[in-house]
């Protein structure tokens, strides 16, 4: 079985939007998106759980992106493949979503996975857009899954409880982050990173435009919030509570 | 400006943030239409004239009976090709996530996502969108038509306008991808009382209660509330508590009336998904905890006495 990995590279520690361009500033250190281990450790998973198969990096970001690859490299996956592009760079979800599905579909993968979220852009659609592309069915939010017989079996959590959805392979499939606990690199892993194939595509070499629909018109701080107050609690403090409560008609 | 509004809707009932979203939608000055898929809907499709829509599409069909987004996107995208919105607005679940992902797809058309309001502005709109753990605002437009927009859980509250709308049934055709994916069981309640995303008071459970055992005291304060039990992320993690209960980035987000928050810290994992509640209330023994900073009222004690005995005056006011 082939597994893709839709994984993203994000800036790491405190992140800022650049005034200039109104995008997120990414010229610092940028790491794995933490989700994004999540998927991998699931396919790492299904493929040791297999015996065989393989497990393909796709990623679109900055040629530094590699590093981020090389992270999961190091946990295990095969190979990796960036799309690197100046022109993709302010990517929405519409151009994004082709290059990906683009790459995916270049792989040829029976289940391709995605993490929950992007850390940055705090973004959690880029899964149904790329299954759509692909024409293939998608389950999201997926706390549980199962592959076998060409079917992929996802439990997941939505407002109302718990769902199980299958479909066939080839599928589309996000991961919750409670799905597992992903794996720390172990030090051979880290070593044997460097050496796995890495390959930079551009997107012509895809066929692919990126172009935007939507765009970020301006910046400004949030609203503050009301007076807050603070108490010690001197033992009364449930009564003070009810009485606040009461003068606000919350009871 | 023709706006259509995704109505989603559980056992029987339409959905609190898609009827808030459609009373957003009637503040823009052009027509609003809704849309409600699913299978046995006609009723509710009528039910959505009350709440503003002049028009309410609606594909009635056994095949669109589970909550699967992908026929949901066949469904959307024969309404965008026959009739010209200018805008298609979803309130967030993770249903509608994936519908409005998949229709962007589909049309083309831009998404902006997580907005918590949004503005009419030279013929067209803008979003705004909190950003990096809500530490700045983001104005967002979109440069084609139709304009998608997913808004973040309770950002808008139905209103009840007691319209009719004019109810038009349209014909289900189901793309071959579509049809893959199947549910073999489908979501039900897991814990009783109501619905996090739903509660108009929520009594929210961190680290500081000690342990899982302590949860008792949490879930005492909520039904003589008459409110909903959430957790932290913390929590969940040390498996204290169900992780449907989860509040936060990676968990859920609410904006309850009342939020009262026993032994959280208020990490802005946490913070993202309950800062928009009405009236929080926090209790910590920690003075230094993040939450106190964003709390309407915080109090500095042991929660170990004080919730009891709030649980009790409570009770006492309450009459039971």
């Amino acid at each position: 079985m082939k597994i893709a990995v839709c994984v993203k590279y994000v800036p790491e520690g405190s992140r800022r939007l650049d005034p200039a361009t109104k995008r997120l500033d990414r010229s610092g250190e940028g790491a794995l998106n933490p989700f994004d281990a999540n998927a991998v450790e699931e396919a790492l998973r299904l493929k040791e759980a297999s015996g065989d198969g393989e497990v393909v990096l796709v990623s679109m970001g900055p040629a530094k992106a590699l590093d981020a690859l090389r992270k999961a490299l190091a946990m295990g996956a095969d190979r990796a493949v960036l799309i690197s592009d100046d022109a993709a760079a302010g990517a929405d979800l519409i151009g994004t979503s082709k290059v990906l599905a683009a790459a995916v579909d270049r792989e040829q993968a029976d289940l391709v996975l995605f993490g929950q979220q992007a850390a940055d852009g705090e973004g959690a659609v880029l899964w149904a857009a790329v299954a759509e592309r692909l024409r293939r069915p998608v389950i999201s939010q997926v706390a549980e899954l199962t592959v076998a017989d060409g079917q992929a079996r996802g439990k997941r959590q939505t407002e109302f409880g718990y769902d199980v959805i299958e479909a066939p392979l080839p599928a589309v499939v996000a991961v919750s982050d409670a799905i597992n606990e992903p794996r720390y690199p172990s030090l051979k892993g880290i070593m044997g990173a460097k050496t796995k194939p890495q390959e930079t595509l551009s997107l012509g070499d895809l066929g692919v435009d990126a172009g935007a629909t939507t765009e970020v018109l301006a910046l400004s701080d949030p609203p503050p919030r009301a007076d807050t107050r603070k108490v010690e609690d001197d033992g009364n403090a449930a009564t003070q509570i009810v009485e606040y409560l009461a003068e606000r008609r919350l009871l | 400006m023709t706006t259509l509004v995704f109505l989603e809707h559980h056992d029987g009932e339409l959905q609190k943030g898609s009827l808030g979203v459609l009373a957003k939608a009637t503040s823009f000055g052009g027509d609003v239409a809704g849309v409600v898929i699913g299978s046995g809907v006609h009723e509710l499709a009528e039910h959505a004239g009350r709440f503003g829509a002049s028009t309410v599409y609606v594909a009635d069909d056994a095949a669109l009976d589970a909550p699967l987004p992908q026929p949901r996107v066949d469904v959307l995208a024969a309404l965008v090709r026959d009739h010209a919105f200018a805008n298609i607005l979803f309130a967030a679940s993770v249903l509608a996530a994936d519908v409005a992902a998949g229709l962007a797809a589909r049309v083309e058309a831009g998404l902006n996502w997580d907005l918590v309001d949004v503005l009419e502005q030279d013929g067209g709109l803008v979003g705004k969108r909190p950003a990096l753990g809500d530490s700045v605002v983001v104005d967002v437009g979109w440069s084609t038509e139709p304009r998608l927009a997913l808004f973040r859980s309770g950002t808008f509250d139905p209103v009840e306008s007691g319209g009719t709308a004019q109810v038009e049934s349209v014909p289900v055709q189901l793309e071959e991808h579509s049809q893959l994916a199947t549910m073999v069981e489908r979501a039900h309640a897991e814990s009783e009382g109501p619905n996090l995303e739903e509660a108009e008071i929520i009594v929210a459970g961190g680290r500081g209660l000690g342990g899982p055992e302590n949860f008792g005291l949490v879930e005492d304060l909520a039904r003589a509330l008459g409110g909903a039990v959430g957790a932290t992320r913390a929590v969940v993690d040390a498996g204290w508590y169900p992780y449907s209960t989860q509040i936060g980035q990676t968990g859920k987000t609410v904006s309850p009336k009342l939020y009262i928050a026993c032994g959280v810290s208020g990490a802005i994992q946490h913070k993202v998904g309950m800062q928009s509640s009405g009236t929080i209330v926090a209790i910590n023994k920690d003075p230094n905890a993040p939450i106190f900073e964003f709390a309407d009222l915080g109090v500095v004690g042991d929660l170990h006495t004080i919730v009891p005995k709030l649980t009790e005056l409570v009770q006492q006011r309450r009459g039971s």
